[in-house]
């Protein structure tokens, strides 16, 4: 199953042609992608930049899970997970998902899927500054 | 014995360190590691509840640890 799967958390710009080229395959009727982006607000405050700070090792193993879940659980070929870390700009791509099978329902699922579960369990902290500071997302109540 | 705890995130904010060594009780669990954490770093009560990994793993409270293991605070997660 691993040579269906592509995996990378980097400091350098993702790559969608990458993961594009990754998951396209001859036996495959659609591909799904997930882009995400940096956005310049968060509850009504204005967003200037972000930083991403990972726990590597770990992160790749909870991704690899996420990977093989979606490739035993849904009716898909490939699927790549692409994640930055480091400082990124509004506009930026911290993620991006794609994913392709023979019929686009199970490409669909198994993309939201990977970015619901990689928002849940994989150990990425989101870093926001602001006019007046900074805050880690989530991280208080 | 010692383990090695890795801070990351508000975590590592609290601590000021990214890692550190821990001398604790032999057969500790990650619930009285926790505790051990919390007294010697007040910050941590005002974190929304954090996961523990050891060894790369998600662990729960009841995990048994062992010397050398490497055990990673986990503030809630904001990747994506």
């Amino acid at each position: 199953m691993e040579e269906n799967i592509s995996i990378q958390i980097s400091s350098e710009k993702l790559n969608l042609h990458l993961c594009y080229d990754f998951v396209q395959d001859a036996t495959c009727g659609g591909i799904a992608l997930f882009v995400g982006t940096v956005r310049n607000n968060t509850k009504d405050k204005s967003v200037n930049r972000l930083d991403f700070s990972t726990y590597k090792t770990m992160a790749i193993k909870e991704i690899r899970k996420i990977a093989l879940t979606a490739l035993e659980k849904y009716n898909i070929k490939k699927i790549a997970i692409h994640h930055a870390e480091g400082a990124l700009q509004i506009g930026d791509v911290p993620v991006i998902i794609a994913v392709s099978s023979a019929h686009r329902q199970a490409s669909f699922d198994a993309c939201q899927y990977a970015i619901d579960t990689l928002k849940e369990t994989v150990p990425i902290w989101k870093k926001e500054y602001f006019d007046d500071g900074d805050v880690w997302v989530n991280a208080h109540p | 014995m010692q383990v090695k705890v890795l801070f990351f995130g508000v975590a590592k904010d609290i601590s000021k360190v990214n890692s550190r060594e821990l001398e604790i009780k032999k057969d500790s669990s990650v619930f009285e590691l926790l505790h051990l954490l919390k007294e010697k770093y007040s910050g941590f009560a005002a974190i929304n509840d954090f996961s523990i990994a050891v060894n790369e793993e998600y662990a729960e409270n009841d995990v048994i640890l062992k010397e050398s293991d490497i055990v990673a605070i986990i503030p809630p997660v904001s990747g994506g």
